[in-house]
């Protein structure tokens, strides 16, 4: 515990002397970009993409409660927190230092520079990027990503990690791994002179979540009492609301990602509708022949994987490609997460590898299949578009690279957290559940009738009355 | 002080209702009930969670628990029994317990006055 004083006092003494130096240059900066040709702001385009970052932000409370669902009751409050506070402890690392290691000048290849440190001499004009946008539309729509890419892994791990590691995991995995990666594929780095394409983060997003659980889940170890007592999903209805507002929140993810409100945003909007829709028919459909039973987790989960399929795609292809990637998708995930997962024996609680990780890597390797420069002409032609196999080959590349840099990442990061901090509550706090011992608090008051409480005690301060109560009889 | 008798029926939970107004037809007074999961002859059925099954062999079955003193015990076993029958396995069992004393917290009485409606 008093390590981790140490660390939070050494943070918010850095932030406070980095103030000045982030203050100080905002106004020459400033004066050089108004100096400069000026490129016109396009209103619909930045109103799609503010929009587009709203949509998205909804994306990770939304998975809070597609994981929450998923959990058991004791469990619940732990993995909607996990969830939530990294909205919160995202969005300020990447103000701080994630944006601009993700998008400051390339160096070497392989990380952006500090020139925008606290989002120093970025403001209202055109995006370097985007040019009809303003440079903070980018900010928050790329925001937005940064922070549901280390909310999926947490769905790996649930049950079972305490909070203190699990804060600066997500931190250190943010600034070491997002970052970085999301440099090479978008940043300008070493795989986007390469040639990579990732429309929206099928690798960038969904491969490294997903490996990165899966290296968390096998580095943490199996749940107490997994495989042998029962662990049952507590609240589908939850899951199903969680599963709809991403459903819901992808349109900005996926359409948002052409970063102008045009026909590329509307076929990125069509084609990831059709891959959801897909995917939901062929898992709801793979289940039934295999299981007997068409069920509701089955249709959500297949949704997400379609979801997860399409995301490196949605800009480079067309319709008919976009079903066949969605209906494919749901299947392999199928696949990955009935059969697989059960042969490994593998504790990834809620399929945070099986989803993303093999609906990513299906995604951004169809990408290489179904890409169409007649969809997109900054994209390329895929295997099936005269592409030959370059395309592919490019593809697999950016897939190899996403999975090894995840997995190696994520082993060291959790090895050199764990020899700190404790990566896993203890046997007694499993079984009482993470909302106790982590945080306190139930989510569901079950245990009492009518407002009287039955087995589990008082509020603190009424023991003295109660007391006086039982003398006076 | 007349003898008192607890009755428990543990049965399906589709019949509380058509359970709850036989009782009272042959004048039970009151009664407590809880949602209970249980198991005998029944097998259960099983669940499949991303492929994972699980065999769930706890149903949910209905606790009904009544303490009679001037209704014959008889009565109200047959009075239940003619409900509750179907036939099928799962209709559930009914215990038959002495009860040594009963209060009523309200006034402090003891004993049979304790259970009974004062109106009837």
């Amino acid at each position: 515990m008093k390590k981790l004083w140490s660390i939070l006092a050494i943070c918010l003494m850095l932030t406070f002397l980095i103030v000045p130096v982030a203050f100080g240059a905002e106004g020459t900066d400033g004066a050089a970009a108004a100096a400069a040709e000026a490129p016109k702001i396009d209103a619909g385009d930045t109103a799609w993409v503010l929009a587009s970052a709203a949509l998205v932000m909804l994306m990770t409370p939304g998975l809070a409660l597609f994981y929450g669902g998923m959990v058991r009751t004791k469990n619940v409050l732990t993995t909607i927190m996990q969830s939530f506070f990294v909205v919160a402890l995202i969005s300020v690392q990447w103000v701080l230092i994630g944006y601009t290691l993700t998008f400051g000048s390339d160096i070497g290849g392989l990380i952006g520079s500090l020139e925008y440190f606290g989002l120093n001499g970025l403001g209202q004009e055109p995006s370097a990027i985007a040019a009809t946008i303003p440079s903070l539309a980018f900010v928050a729509f790329q925001c937005m990503f940064a922070v549901i890419t280390p909310a999926l892994i947490t769905g790996s791990f649930a049950e079972r990690m305490k909070f203190p590691a699990f804060v600066v995991f997500i931190v250190a995995w943010a600034t070491l791994v997002y970052n970085p990666f999301a440099h090479w594929v978008w940043g300008g780095g070493w795989l986007f002179e390469l040639g990579a394409l990732d429309f929206a983060g099928g690798t960038v997003i969904h491969i490294l979540s997903g490996v990165s659980g899966l290296v968390a889940c096998i580095v943490l170890g199996r749940r107490r009492g997994y495989g042998s007592s029962p662990m049952l999903p507590h609240h589908l209805p939850m899951t199903v609301l969680g599963a709809a507002l991403l459903w819901f929140g992808w349109f900005g993810f996926n359409a948002g990602s052409a970063l102008a409100a045009n026909g590329l945003a509307a076929s990125a909007f069509v084609v990831t509708q059709v891959a959801a829709a897909a995917a939901t028919l062929s898992w709801v459909f793979v289940e039934w022949m295999h299981n007997g039973k068409p069920t509701i987790l089955g249709a959500v989960s297949g949704c997400i994987a379609g979801l997860v399929a399409i995301t490196p795609a949605a800009g480079f292809v067309s319709t008919i490609p976009s079903l066949i990637i969605g209906l494919a998708g749901g299947a392999i995930c199928y696949f990955a997460v009935a059969v697989v997962k059960k042969k490994l024996n593998y504790d990834d609680s809620l399929d945070a590898f099986g989803i993303h990780g093999i609906g990513g890597t299906w995604g951004a390797i169809a990408t290489g299949l179904f890409a169409s420069k007649s969809v997109n002409s900054a994209g390329t032609d895929g295997f099936f578009f005269g592409g030959g196999m370059d395309p592919v080959v490019t593809q697999l590349i950016a897939v190899a690279a996403a999975w090894v840099f995840a997995a190696v990442m994520t082993f060291i990061l959790l090895k050199i957290v764990g020899a700190f901090l404790p990566l896993r509550v203890n046997d007694e706090e499993e079984i009482s559940g993470l909302d106790v011992s982590e945080h306190g608090e139930r989510a569901y008051a079950q245990d009492f009738v009518a407002g009287a409480p039955i087995t589990h005690g008082y509020e603190i301060s009424s023991t003295q009355k109660v007391a006086e109560k039982v003398n006076l009889v | 002080m007349r003898k008192m008798t607890k009755i428990e029926i543990i049965t399906r939970p589709g019949k509380l209702e058509e359970l709850k107004e036989a009782l009272n037809s042959i004048g039970v007074a009151g009664m407590t009930v809880s949602q209970v999961y249980g198991c005998g002859l029944q097998k259960g059925h099983t669940e499949v969670y991303r492929g994972t099954e699980y065999a769930i062999n706890l149903l949910p079955k209905v606790k009904v628990e009544t303490v009679v003193c001037e209704i014959p015990v008889e009565k109200v076993l047959a009075t239940a029994q003619k409900v509750l029958k179907t036939g099928q396995i799962g209709d559930g069992k009914i215990f038959v317990y002495p009860i040594e004393n009963a209060v009523r917290i309200r006034t402090g009485e003891e004993g049979d006055i304790a259970i009974i409606d004062p109106k009837a």
